[in-house]
């Protein structure tokens, strides 16, 4: 059984122009231990669906139908101090900014043994020596000592280092990672990333690993859905994406990285810009850019269906499609 | 234009005093605290040709970027513009005309409350280039078809724009006092991957037709290597490494840039073990003795550990480092 089903998710933000569709209709799992990478263009909605399985919508942001599913549960209708209980015990977070995550007030030390004995049967001395446990298996060197420090003792690779021993240290199932690794610099990136990818896995953590730099996504993905406008555009399994991407706007997407293994003359380019939520257009959404759109594309929305390798919401393999 | 280089660089240092106030000093008996931004570097860019700085935050590149248009004046060492000294160049508005700089941030450069005509003209009526309204209309519309934008656009204000379309305007106004250099600081690090390629093809372009010569900082070693012909590695306000770009790419020498690429999450590599260079950047107010990277370096012996090692020429390019002179590398 899948350990997050999220089904037909829908998130609207009403506003005195009218209500602006923020996510429509978005479907997905994640398996037991998986990794699934979230990527798309500022704007996609790859961290508003991030916000909606942790409950945490910016209001006046809410979910207007659709399910989230924990462990065959629905988690998307709890009362905020149910939801309380489950982030950080079920669902551990991971946001981009270490510093406005830890509380500037606390000793790294005292938030997590806060976190740990809120979540776990433990006391507190035994938290303290579990704390030390996840700061030596983050890697931050001296972990004994430097328990005591306050948050802006540390520099920023560090910082994270502690974002991320607190979203483990309860032992979650699933792991909500909206851009961990972008404010770093490159060095301390890779150490990052390669240290996640270690615990998630000898931990069996599913992580939903929300990013717009799809080197990372390659590296650490076993799945990734791609979205765009609101929607996911794309799903499969991460090689088949990287490589032979089937819907165009993930080609494009895929095209445009520069890469580093070689000089082009010019790079490939998706024209125009992703659609504002008040002027979605009719049909396929991103029709206006699409280098191969056809007259069914501009009135009837694709929804995901089998491309092959992947499953990917394009007409272009929908039967009857121009080859 | 003349034959020699458009900019050269000639050992520029740039130091920031960043000491507490004096009574505080006193009261807990400090010295003053000195920060190398850059730290004594020479390159220079023949004209046409672009040179790129790479290096992670706090490495100095945008200091450079900075010092090469005169926004700061260096604490020593000579800026030479066009083979005539920078602080000579600068107070001489058709000198000062022939260099623009592109910011990273088209949210923050960009004044929110002017039409993006007059954002684009600005330079245009600043350097008096062009007299009657009419005539500068014409150029602005002529800028604004050139980065690839309709000159209709003219008339919106800058919120009505992404930030690609911001970072065009941004450009079209660098353009408008027909500079032939252009110090880009980090210009696609703001914008997405699909944009980013849109606006490195139009420099590209841009380059081409306009004959201009570009300095380049970014943090992005392949967006770098889309755009460069020679590409120079700094840690901690020195420069470690300066090579042609594919000969960088093909051998890099210096044992940071090596880490630096190792650090890379590739697209073709999927599922390749990587092993990521340890340690993080020193602070730049106490930088290590010797040869700063000593404390990350995998090659490090202790003459790295005393002795700065200086740029010396390998294959065609230049390194700073002791293990590669010694080939012990």
């Amino acid at each position: 059984m899948s350990l997050l089903q999220v089904k037909n998710l829908r998130v609207e933000f009403p506003t005195r122009r009218g209500t602006l569709v923020a996510l429509d209709d978005v479907s997905f799992e994640i398996a037991p231990g998986e990794v699934l990478g979230v990527v798309g263009e500022s704007g996609a909605g790859k961290s508003m669906t991030g916000a909606a399985i942790i409950g945490l919508l910016e209001p006046p942001g809410r979910i207007a139908s659709g399910e989230i599913l924990l462990e065959g549960r629905r988690i998307d209708n709890l009362p905020y101090e149910k939801m309380r209980r489950i982030r950080g015990r079920e669902i551990g977070t991971i946001f981009q900014d270490p510093l406005t995550t830890l509380n500037p007030l606390y000793t790294i030390g005292r938030q997590l043994v806060e976190t740990i004995t809120t979540h776990l049967p433990v006391g507190p001395g035994e938290a303290r020596e579990k704390a030390i446990g996840w700061l030596e298996l983050v890697g931050i060197p001296a972990a004994r000592e430097r328990i005591d420090s306050y948050p802006h003792e540390f520099s920023g690779g560090m910082r994270q280092r502690v974002v991320i021993a607190l979203a483990l240290c309860a032992e979650p199932k699933l792991i909500v990672a909206d851009e961990p690794t972008t404010a770093l610099d490159v060095s301390i990136q890779a150490q990052v990333i390669a240290m996640l990818k270690t615990l998630a896995r000898e931990k069996g953590t599913a992580m939903m690993l929300v990013t717009h730099d799809m080197g990372v996504i390659a590296e650490t993905a076993d799945r990734v859905a791609v979205m765009y406008a609101g929607r996911i555009s794309e799903i499969g399994p991460v090689r088949q994406l990287v490589r032979h991407a089937r819907h165009p706007y993930s080609q494009g997407l895929m095209g445009s990285i520069p890469p580093l293994d070689r000089r082009v003359e010019r790079l490939q380019q998706i024209d125009g810009a992703m659609p504002r939520l008040s002027a979605i257009p009719r049909g396929c959404a991103f029709n206006p850019r699409c280098p191969r759109v056809f007259d069914r594309c501009l009135v009837e929305r694709p929804e995901l269906m089998d491309a092959g390798t992947t499953r990917a919401s394009c007409w272009l393999y929908a039967e009857g499609a121009p080859a | 234009m003349s034959a020699g280089p458009m900019l050269e660089v000639q050992n520029v240092a740039r130091h920031f005093d960043v000491s507490k106030p004096v009574l505080q000093r006193l009261i807990a008996r400090e010295g003053r605290r000195t920060l190398r931004a850059v730290d004594g570097i020479s390159f220079d860019i023949p004209t046409g040709t672009t040179l790129s700085l790479v290096g992670e935050s706090g490495c100095g590149k945008s200091t450079v970027a900075r010092l090469v248009v005169g926004l700061y004046g260096p604490s020593f060492g000579k800026v030479l513009f066009d083979g005539q000294d920078l602080a000579k160049a600068r107070a001489d508005s058709a000198q000062r005309s022939r260099m623009q700089m592109i910011f990273q941030d088209p949210y923050a450069s960009l004044n929110p409350r002017w039409r993006v005509v007059d954002i684009v003209a600005e330079p245009i009526r600043a350097f008096r280039l062009l007299k009657g309204k009419k005539a500068i209309l014409a150029r602005v519309g002529e800028l604004l078809t050139q980065v690839g934008l309709s000159p209709l656009d003219g008339q919106k204000y800058p919120h009505e724009f992404s930030g690609g379309q911001r970072q065009r305007i941004s450009i079209a106004r660098a353009l408008s006092s027909n500079p032939e250099f252009l110090v880009c600081d980090e210009p696609t690090s703001a914008l997405d991957v699909s944009v980013q390629a849109q606006i490195l093809n139009l420099m590209k372009e841009l380059q081409q037709r306009l004959g201009l010569t570009y300095l380049f900082i970014s943090h992005n070693l392949a967006v770098v290597r889309q755009v460069s012909d020679r590409i120079g590695v700094m840690y901690l306000g020195k420069l470690v490494e300066l090579a042609p770009a594919e000969s960088l790419f093909e051998r890099p020498r210096h044992p940071y840039t090596r880490a630096l690429m190792e650090a890379i999450p590739d697209l073709e590599m999927t599922g390749r073990q990587r092993i990521p260079v340890g340690g993080e950047v020193p602070s730049p107010i106490s930088p290590p003795p010797g040869c700063t990277f000593h404390p990350r370096c995998p090659l490090a012996n202790d003459r790295c550990r005393v002795e700065v090692p200086v740029m010396k020429a390998a294959l065609d390019g230049m390194v700073a480092c002791h293990a590669v002179e010694e080939e012990r590398d």
